[in-house]
């Protein structure tokens, strides 16, 4: 029993440390930082693979990014800068969160636009087909009036 | 209108809109991200020299003048496709082509400019790739067009073909010629 635990212990260390340090360890002062360095990176796009952040991503240019990204946090600057630093860059490419300005208007409300056009003519066609129906409820409670 | 028409026309529609989806990325390269630095100020640079490594060239030396840089690699596959074309147009751009040699090692990058001929004016060379991350580089090879004023004025990514030259950098170069 105490083996098996052993074992699971050991298996887990090994997953949780291959999703932290799959790629170069980086000299965190502590957990928060490492935290707040992979929730920053891992919203940012590696501009080589494209469909990988600058977390995930192997390639050379997304681990040079990486410890850019490091050293300016060892500097104190905050995500916002690092985030600017990039875009004038790249561009807003490297955001996997796309910025609401006016060329990105139709991609943040394009959708909802189109359920709500969706949903006004599925409720002007079923107005349309409900009409008898409700205009003989619409009588039938007129004349109840408590 | 028959309602039962509705469908039919809501399926054409969507044949023209993922029609219009196919032709349009046939045509545009997702790779392709316009830069930022367009109509902005080159990064302040000062890279040695790749033959002369203890000369360095800032940027500051090459405003007055347009000039290219052109990054490339040894170790880039993209670029040995391109170079052809370098060594066939570098002398016909009407301004001086600089090599950006990129994340690379010096003696390679000679002796892939021994062996496939140097298409440059002079070549710069940035080991680390810390100056490139300036310039947004992201793939090489990647093409920029600056002017004398330091302002970068047009970036190709990806190897210039002589369709990219006709069409798009010496329409580029002619409008800085023009504007001078």
């Amino acid at each position: 029993m105490k083996r098996a635990l052993a074992v699971f212990a050991l298996v887990l260390a090994l997953l949780v440390s291959a999703s932290a340090f799959a790629i170069d360890p980086l000299p965190f002062k502590d957990a928060a930082q490492r935290q707040r360095f992979q929730h920053l990176t891992s919203q940012l796009r590696c501009m080589v693979c494209q469909n990988e952040s600058l977390d995930a991503s192997n390639a050379d240019l997304a681990k040079d990014l990486r410890h850019q990204i490091f050293d300016m946090m060892q500097q104190g600057k905050s995500d916002a800068q690092i985030k600017q630093y990039l875009v004038a860059r790249y561009s807003d490419f490297v955001l996997y969160d796309p910025p609401l300005k006016a060329s990105t208007v139709l991609l943040w409300f394009g959708p909802a636009a189109l359920v709500l056009a969706g949903g006004i003519v599925v409720l002007v066609l079923l107005r349309r087909r409900a009409k008898p129906a409700a205009q003989i409820a619409a009588t039938a409670e007129t004349g109840d009036d408590w | 209108m028959n309602a039962r028409l509705i469908p039919f026309a809501v399926f054409a529609l969507l044949v023209v809109l993922f029609g219009v989806g196919i032709v349009w990325n046939e045509h545009h390269d997702a790779r392709y991200v316009p830069s930022p630095l367009i109509g902005k100020a080159a990064p302040a640079f000062d890279l040695p020299r790749l033959e002369q490594p203890s000369q360095h060239v800032r940027k500051a030396d090459l405003l007055g003048k347009p000039y290219l840089i052109n990054v490339f690699a040894s170790w880039c596959f993209a670029c040995g496709e391109e170079h052809p074309v370098l060594m066939e147009y570098s002398r016909k751009f009407g301004v001086p082509l600089i090599g950006y040699d990129y994340k690379d090692q010096a003696a390679d990058a000679k002796a892939w400019l021994d062996e496939h001929g140097n298409p440059y004016h002079e070549v710069l060379a940035d080991i680390s790739g810390a100056t490139a991350i300036d310039f947004g580089v992201y793939g090489a090879p990647e093409t920029f067009l600056v002017d004398g004023q330091g302002v970068i004025r047009y970036k190709h990514i990806g190897p210039l073909t002589p369709e990219v030259i006709a069409q798009e950098l010496d329409p580029a170069i002619k409008a800085l010629g023009a504007a001078r």
